[in-house]
Parts: structure tokens; C-alpha cells; sequence
């Protein structure tokens, strides 16, 4: 189903039709130079703007044209990506070898300085690394205790029963809250006088228990409430693989009489183990990107500060704009990796099955 | 024709015969409904008298449950939260004034609703677009797509404030609705392709041959067939931009501001400490639309949620 060949000639340069793209293009960089060189900043963007638009009409009326309809439906969803992920991308790219603050005016070219001083700058660095640490160690942790939580409870739901659709909305629940609540009422369980769990430990042991004081009790409630909200998600995924087991194979084992611990390895978990990856990978993903829970339950205190809430702090609260490009960056490089990861499991998967 | 592709995409399976009996639903109702306690929290601290909140040990239920429950764990329920939500008194013996959680909550739909429609629109076009008509190097533009939804929000994030405040698009409708269509498309445009990959090419091709236009196609065969898909990747894009915090935080005006960044605000400021039964009855309406459409569009989730890759 490739595109249809056609015999529509291709345009003298010089020619004024609409599917004259060079033309369109030439005349873009001429308007956008000179929109650029004699007006006001938020004047040019629209007129760069509009020339783009422009330049994307003749293309799309040559594609059309042409018969090249995969071109055509995709030109909307890339135009958006551009404008509003790819170009920014480029954009922070530049910034990352400059020394610019969104709050004053100067920019200077330095180069790689960035990328060196948060990669090896005494103060810089040591607040990088402990950042890049804490967030493998939360990755480790929210992402172990989702997979096991999410997996037990997948079990439990696999199975048709009566008011199965009731009981699996509110196992879904958490996943729907807002963050911001969340958060903010996990501080109140997790509150020294007025939460509920100090009311239990402090009545069983009788000394003041408090949760957060200490970076074990930190972690350990950021990832709680991690887990709790994003097990559902892990749920979901490994609830669809074990619908998908055909029956007749239990059916056959039985007759076998092969032990369930046996069915599990030989049967159920060949039809999982993909989706479990897939679960893996993308809460592997998610967690690298942990920012809310710790702002809200720690603002970073007890030394959990993880690596996109160090960004926000630069690029956000400290207006370093350059070096937290740099940052983006470094992270932008670990997230391809992962990235590539999850798609050469997923092929690999896709393949063998 | 809908029976039969309702059947082929498996959902019948999910109401067939009941498999495992009552007793399972009993073990199952007490692990859900200790899953569900922290929400059950917030939901009963909605309707908690203002004193009661911060009481110790806190109340739990607001009915004795013919005295199974001892006197100081239950509250008089009341309403009062949720009408103070849309109005209340700012200072100590002020006049109730409008707090503007009216708009708020219409920002948000109305952005979520937009962006993810929006989303929809486009990267299902396109999603048929890499699916039936591949394109040279199909394969490095739909890796690119999904390292944009990978990414992290901040790192897009510093750029887009510049190039907002440029333009004006800062605190804009137009400019957190592309924002988030952005977000949404990526992670649209991988479900619908795989999709639109599982069709059988069958119809379709004698359909071309009839002489059906692509784009009859695309509309009369293709689109009826993935609209299990369609449902799916909207819960899922309707959950994560509903719930958005960053971009709103740091791009919505005040006259776009949504619920989770107003609910922060109505957090954090004041000096009094946390307004709780005030932020459990935000948080209580706010769950209602999500929970609504999750619960109406539930047994597509599953499907959707693998991507469509589960072969049935």
C-alpha cells in the first residue's frame, strides 16, 4: 500500500501554484529574516508563524496532489510534536552551552561548561550524584513494591465473580486521585500528632513515633504512597495478560494433574512475563521522573531529593535556566536509554510470541 | 457486526459465566475496601464538621453502624464543605465571597476534555497514517514520538515557558490545550496504531477494490472497529491530564488555573495550616467526572492498557 505514483509534473521554481513547496519555502526565509531583523519579538513569532503555515500548505497540497496520504494524516500530529516538544527540545539544547537566567539579561557562549560543572563542580556535582542516587534508589524501591502489589492483586481479580466490576473501580481509585490530594493527605497519616499512623505505633509502644525524621521513615513513605497509587496501573497490565491464558491449558494440566506451582511457570507466566516487562519498563520510566510526592511529603528534606525535583529547584526556583538545560539533558540521555530499552524487550517479545 | 467484533476483541469473556463463586468476592471486597481506605478517608473527611478534622484519635464513620462503632470514631456527616468550596468567607467574620472554583473546575474540564479530544482526532489520523501508508524511516518517527511521552515534563518545560512568555501564549487557553494534545498525542498515537496494526487487512482490501475511496475506508471499516481502542486511550489520557500539575502550575493564568493547581493554592496559602475537610470536599468533586467516565468505559481499560498488544 504504498503511495500511488503520479505523473503530476514537478514546478518551475519560479511558477506560482499552491503545490509549489520551494517557492513557499524561499519566500518564508525571506519574510521570517526580515519579520525577524525590523519587528517586535511577539510580532515576528506569528508572522514566522504564519510563513511556516505557508510553507506547510504548498506541502500538504503537493502531498495531496501526489497521492501521498501517509504524509497527509501524519502532518498534524508532527506539526503539534514540533511545535510543542521537539522545537522546545532544540531550544533548551542551545541553551544548555550558554550561561543565561531566565531572570536577567545576559547570555554568554560557554559551551560544554555546563555539562561539567554539574557533572564535576564540587557543589554542583555532589547535589547531581545525590540526586541521580536517591532516584535509582526510589526507582528500586516504588517500582519493586508496585510489581509485587500490582501482581497480587491481578491474581485476585483474574478470575470472573460476581461484583468483580465494583471491587476493581475501587482498587482503580488511587490511580484516579489528584496528586496534589494525595500528597497532601499522606502527610496527614503520616503527621506525628494528629496522623493515624503514629496514633497506632504510639499507643502500642508508647513512644512518640515519628515517620519522617529520619531518611528510612522518609523513603519509606514516599514510596508507600507511590506504590499505592500506581499499583492499579501495574494491576492493569498483568490483569490483561492472565485473561488472555486460553483456558483449554488449565484444562489440559488438570488432566495432567501438573502441580500449580508448576502451571504458574510452565502456563501463566509465559503469557505474562511480556506485559510484566512492559509494566517494568514503564514504571521504571515514571519513577525516574518522581517530583510531586517528594515536594509535597519531604520538599526534598532528609536527603531524599530526587533528580527532576533538583531541576525544578535550578531551572524553576533558582532561575539557573542554562544549567538546568544541562540537567534536562543528561536526564533526556538516560531516558532514550531506557527508551531503547523497553522497545528491544517489547520487539524481542513481540517476535517470540 | 458489532457482536462479532465485540467477541473477536475478546470483552464478552469479561461478562461470561461467573468462574470463581461468592467466596472470592468476600476476599476480594476486603482487600479492595483496604485498598481503598485512604480514599474512603477523604471522602468521609468531605463531609466532616470544620472542628473535626484534626481531632485524636480522628473520627472514621459518619454512622454508628447500629453501635458497632464507639461514639468518639463518629462525626455528624454535613454538607457545608462542598458549598464552601464555590464560596466562603476569607477573613475570620468576613461575608462569603466567591472563590472562583466554579471556573476552576470548568477550566479543567474543558481543557482535559479539549486536549484529549484533540489528541484523539489528530493522532488517530496519523496513527492510521503509520500503519497503512508507511512513510521512509516510519520507524525512527514513531521512536521519536514515544521519547516524547517518556520524557520528563521538566525538561520540555523551560523552553515552552520561554517561548510562551514570547509570544503571550503564557496563562492562554490555546496554549495548555496544545501542550497537553502534545502529551496526549504521543502516547495516542502508539495505542491506535497498534490498533489499526491487529485489523484483519481482509475488508479493507476488497473494499479497495470496489473502488472505496481511503478515505470511506478509513471511515465506514477501520474506525467502527477500533472504537474499543478509542475508549481506552481516552480514560487513560482523560486520568493523566485531569491530574497535571507541573505544566498547569507553572503555565495556567489565573483566569486558566485548574483544580489541582488551585487546590494546592487553597493548601498552601492563608498561614492557618491545612484547610483538610476544605481540600478532601475539593478533592471529592474533583474525582467524580474521572471516576464516572472510568467506571462507564471500564472494560475497555484492560485492553487498552497493553497497548493492544495482547493478541487474543
Amino acid at each position: 500500500m504504498t503511495a500511488v505514483s503520479s505523473t503530476l509534473p514537478t514546478p518551475r521554481f519560479t511558477t506560482v501554484v499552491a503545490h509549489n513547496w520551494k517557492l513557499a519555502i524561499a519566500v518564508a526565509v525571506v519574510v521570517s529574516a526580515v519579520s525577524m531583523a525590523g519587528l517586535p519579538a511577539a510580532v515576528s513569532f506569528w508572522v514566522v508563524g504564519a510563513t511556516a503555515a505557508l510553507v506547510a500548505a504548498a506541502f500538504t497540497v503537493n502531498a495531496y496532489r501526489r497521492h501521498y496520504f501517509g504524509a497527509l494524516l501524519v502532518a498534524p500530529a508532527i506539526a503539534v510534536l514540533f511545535v510543542m516538544n521537539i522545537f522546545p527540545l532544540l531550544w533548551s539544547l542551545g541553551l544548555s552551552f550558554f550561561a543565561y537566567q531566565a531572570n536577567q539579561q545576559t547570555i554568554r557562549f560557554v559551551g560544554l561548561g555546563n555539562y561539567v560543572r554539574i557533572l564535576t563542580n564540587d557543589l554542583a556535582a555532589h547535589a547531581t550524584w545525590g540526586a541521580l542516587i536517591n532516584t535509582a534508589m526510589f526507582v528500586v524501591f516504588t517500582v519493586s513494591a508496585q510489581m509485587i502489589v500490582g501482581f497480587l492483586l491481578a491474581i485476585l481479580f483474574a478470575k470472573q465473580f460476581p461484583l468483580r466490576k465494583y471491587l476493581l473501580i475501587l482498587v482503580l481509585t488511587p490511580m484516579m486521585l489528584s496528586v496534589v490530594a494525595s500528597g497532601v493527605f499522606f502527610t496527614y497519616y503520616y503527621d506525628p500528632t494528629f496522623g493515624i499512623l503514629s496514633y497506632v505505633i504510639n499507643s502500642i509502644s508508647g513512644n512518640q513515633f515519628i515517620l519522617m525524621s529520619n531518611k528510612v521513615g522518609a523513603v519509606a513513605g514516599i514510596v508507600f504512597a507511590d506504590a499505592w497509587m500506581w499499583s492499579p496501573f501495574v494491576m492493569l497490565l498483568v490483569l490483561a495478560g492472565l485473561v488472555s491464558v486460553p483456558k483449554y491449558l488449565y484444562e489440559a494440566a488438570a488432566i495432567d494433574r501438573i502441580s500449580s506451582w508448576r502451571q504458574f511457570w510452565m502456563i501463566t507466566f509465559p503469557y505474562i512475563r511480556g506485559l510484566l516487562m512492559l509494566a517494568l519498563l514503564f514504571r521504571t520510566i515514571e519513577a525516574f521522573k518522581l517530583a510531586d510526592l517528594v515536594i509535597l511529603l519531604t520538599k526534598g528534606g532528609n536527603d531524599t531529593l530526587t533528580i527532576s525535583y533538583h531541576l525544578i529547584r535550578i531551572a524553576n526556583e533558582q532561575n539557573k535556566t542554562s544549567e538546568g538545560a544541562a540537567i534536562s539533558y543528561l536526564m533526556l540521555f538516560m531516558v532514550i536509554v531506557l527508551t531503547n530499552l523497553y522497545l528491544y524487550l517489547a520487539n524481542r517479545r513481540t517476535q517470540g510470541a | 457486526m458489532a457482536e462479532s467484533i465485540l467477541g473477536k476483541l475478546g470483552f464478552r469473556r469479561a461478562s461470561g459465566v461467573d468462574e470463581a463463586g461468592w467466596g472470592r468476592t468476600l476476599a476480594v471486597a476486603v482487600v479492595a475496601f483496604i485498598y481503598f481506605l485512604p480514599v474512603l478517608f477523604i471522602i468521609f473527611t468531605a463531609f466532616k464538621p470544620q472542628g473535626d478534622a484534626l481531632l485524636v484519635p480522628p473520627t472514621l464513620s459518619p454512622t454508628s453502624l447500629f453501635g458497632l462503632i464507639p461514639d468518639h470514631f463518629v462525626f455528624k456527616p454535613t454538607l457545608e464543605n462542598f458549598g464552601s468550596v464555590f464560596s466562603r468567607s476569607m477573613t475570620p467574620d468576613g461575608a462569603p465571597e466567591a472563590t472562583g472554583f466554579d471556573r476552576y473546575f470548568f477550566n479543567s474540564i474543558f481543557i482535559a476534555s479539549a486536549s484529549v479530544l484533540l489528541a484523539l482526532v489528530i493522532g488517530t489520523l496519523a496513527a492510521f497514517g503509520f500503519s497503512r501508508y508507511p512513510l521512509k524511516g516510519n520507524d525512527t518517527y514513531l521512536f521519536i514520538i514515544l521519547t516524547t511521552r517518556m520524557l520528563p515534563a521538566i525538561v520540555v518545560i523551560i523552553p515552552v515557558i520561554l517561548m510562551f512568555r514570547v509570544v503571550g501564549l503564557s496563562g492562554s487557553y490555546l496554549g495548555i490545550i496544545m501542550l497537553y494534545t502534545a502529551f496526549n498525542l504521543a502516547f495516542t498515537i502508539w495505542m491506535m496504531k497498534s490498533f489499526f496494526d491487529e485489523l484483519s487487512p481482509d475488508v479493507e482490501d476488497a473494499a479497495r477494490i470496489d473502488g472505496s475511496s481511503g478515505m470511506r475506508v478509513f471511515f465506514k471499516i477501520c474506525l467502527p472497529q477500533v472504537i474499543a481502542g478509542l475508549a481506552a486511550t481516552f480514560v487513560f489520557g482523560l486520568i493523566l491530564t485531569w491530574n497535571e500539575f507541573l505544566f498547569a502550575l507553572l503555565l495556567s493564568g489565573p483566569d486558566t488555573r485548574t483544580v489541582p493547581v488551585a487546590m494546592n493554592q487553597a493548601v498552601s496559602s492563608g498561614g492557618r495550616g491545612t484547610d483538610w475537610t476544605l481540600l478532601a470536599a475539593i478533592e471529592t468533586l474533583f474525582l467524580v467526572p474521572v471516576f464516572l467516565v472510568t467506571f462507564f468505559l471500564q472494560n475497555h481499560l484492560l485492553r487498552g492498557v497493553t497497548f493492544g498488544t495482547v493478541k487474543r
